[in-house]
């Protein structure tokens, strides 16, 4: 399972979370765990998905998650998950 | 599993503080392109480069955009050019006559730099090492992504003095031809002592003769993470210093580290090492003189400076070498002037000057860098400059380099332009007295004692 993580970062607001997972369910991309927290007033949000049966590639993901992040006033990242289990396990 | 903090920890230290991956440099060697015809070996050189590289700026934004860390710089650093070239080359025309055809492989597979138009003479020069050294100037000149370096001492060999004396007139004419660009062709040319094979870093990265056809080196940075890590650790003392910036040094590493497998694996080229170098760019806060300043001294040069920077230089070491199956390169901070803005507020205070610098060399990678001086400083006084900083690197068993900018038409308090990650820089004060006689003796300074260990 080719594991990656989604970033949302921003002035929270409504319907964020539900306009980010109905781009995912659009494309296949299969949600494995969400978890959010509030640092100093913007809302930072994650998600683990697995991007095996995603109908775009990577870089189309990646481009239109960062098309949403400015409709909604957010910074939207797709990430491998490698770069973090690199850095902060052993 | 991952957790949201250490996820939004990765993203501040790319977002805010700087992190990247400063290079991914692809080593190529060239020695197959030999020929007794300078044409043919142009020919052979732009081919085999153009074929070996023509993936690895796209690979590189790849795995850019996949693990969302930026790659700063995709390079090339080839063999020793005086090596490939000694078969056909007759005199320095026929140097240029590679040069450029170096610059045009460059530019057609997009690299930021190609490094190894260099020759090593640590105990002498050959005639072609001697026609490659003075090409530099006409090669600068018409080219735009070379970067030279000349090895001129060993620990092992001592310092060739003729090669030295040679390149004090070198880098002034090489100041002289590019002197409408505040002679950068000078940023572009380094001389070094102890000069390691797998160097990815510019200006002095060549493919050494002891690898192997092809391979992938990285350098990492990170100087802004470095600062803001210890921001946390205010009024601690050196034992709770050093863990911070070791643990920090490891997290950045362990990213070099993925992206070096990554890159060799999609390329198909073997990994060479990691350069645990903290490399720091002219954006504020990516600032090595500014990580002194968070450890207590109120500008770089202060007292107490050589000692910051050397346990700087060995915690980030400490921390490194386990997040990396391979380490090697120059592994150490760099401490550059002009692409250090912290770096450039202490030589316009006041507070740095060239001495201090030349003694902050002795415990760190990797010498005299990117320093502006007058452009009327003698060829001579370049030289003693040159021979001082080798012989440091020489006694030290280390490597230490100069590349040093006598910026045509400026006086000292002057400002040289550079641009992009060169930077900018304030001329500095060089000591005026004559080291003429020294430097026009000839010869070599022998090897130190300590070499003798068989």
């Amino acid at each position: 399972m080719k594991k990656t993580i989604i970033t949302v970062v921003g002035k929270d607001s409504v319907g964020i979370i539900a306009k980010v997972c109905t781009y995912l369910s659009e494309n296949q991309v299969n949600i494995l765990d969400i978890s959010q927290t509030i640092v100093q007033g913007y809302f930072n949000m994650m998600m683990i998905a697995d991007v095996n049966e995603a109908t775009k590639d990577f870089v189309g993901l990646s481009n239109d998650l960062e098309k949403i992040g400015e409709e909604i006033g957010c910074i939207i990242k797709i990430q491998r998950e490698d770069i973090f289990n690199k850095m902060h396990r052993l | 599993m991952i957790n949201i903090n250490e996820v939004l920890e990765t993203n501040k230290m790319i977002e805010k503080q700087n992190l990247d991956v400063r290079t991914i440099t692809l080593g190529i060697n060239l020695l197959d392109c030999s020929d007794s015809d300078v044409n043919v070996v142009a020919e052979n050189v732009y081919n085999k480069i153009t074929t070996v590289a023509k993936d690895l700026v796209p690979t590189g934004q790849m795995i850019e955009k996949e693990l969302g860390i930026p790659i700063v710089n995709k390079r090339i650093s080839i063999t020793p050019i005086s090596l490939v070239g000694a078969n056909a080359c007759k005199s320095p025309e026929d140097y240029v006559v590679i040069a450029k055809a170096l610059d045009r492989a460059a530019k057609k597979v997009g690299v930021n730099f190609i490094g190894g138009y260099s020759a090593l003479v640590s105990k002498g020069m050959t005639k072609s090492d001697e026609y490659l050294i003075r090409s530099i100037p006409q090669a600068m000149k018409e080219t735009d992504l070379i970067c030279s370096s000349i090895n001129v001492g060993s620990t092992k060999t001592g310092i060739n003095m003729d090669a030295v004396k040679l390149l004090g007139e070198i880098v002034l004419e090489t100041a002289e031809l590019t002197k409408e660009n505040d002679s950068l062709g000078c940023a572009k040319l380094v001389i070094l002592c102890n000069a390691p094979d797998d160097n990815p870093f510019m200006a002095g990265a060549f493919h050494g003769v002891t690898e192997a056809d092809a391979i992938i080196n990285v350098g990492v940075s990170g100087p802004g993470v470095v600062k803001s890590a210890l921001e946390s650790a205010k009024g601690a003392d050196f034992g709770t210093l050093c863990e911070t910036v070791k643990k920090t040094a490891f997290k950045i590493t362990r990213v070099g580290q993925l992206v070096a497998s990554e890159a060799s694996r999609r390329l198909g080229i073997p990994f060479g090492i990691i350069d645990l170098s903290l490399a720091p760019t002219p954006a504020i806060g990516d600032s090595i003189a500014e990580i002194f300043e968070v450890m207590g001294l109120e500008r770089a040069g202060a007292p107490g400076t050589t000692a910051a920077l050397a346990m700087l230089n060995d915690q980030v070491k400490k921390g490194g070498v386990m997040a990396s199956s391979y380490v090697g390169g120059l592994s150490g901070a760099f401490i550059p002037v002009s692409e250090d803005q912290g770096m450039i507020d202490a030589v316009k205070e006041g507070a740095l000057s060239l001495e201090k610098l030349e003694a902050m060399t002795c415990v760190c990678s990797v010498g005299l860098d990117m320093i502006a001086i007058p452009g009327d400083t003698k060829a001579t006084t370049i030289s003693g400059l040159i021979a001082d900083e080798m012989a440091i690197g020489m006694v030290n068993q280390k490597t230490t380099a100069v590349r040093i900018i006598p910026v045509i038409g400026k006086k000292v308090g002057d400002i040289a332009e550079f641009g992009g990650l060169l930077g900018y820089a304030p001329i500095m004060k060089v000591n005026e007295f004559s080291c003429d006689d020294f430097v026009n003796r000839g010869g070599r300074i022998p090897a130190p004692i300590h070499s003798f260990k068989n």
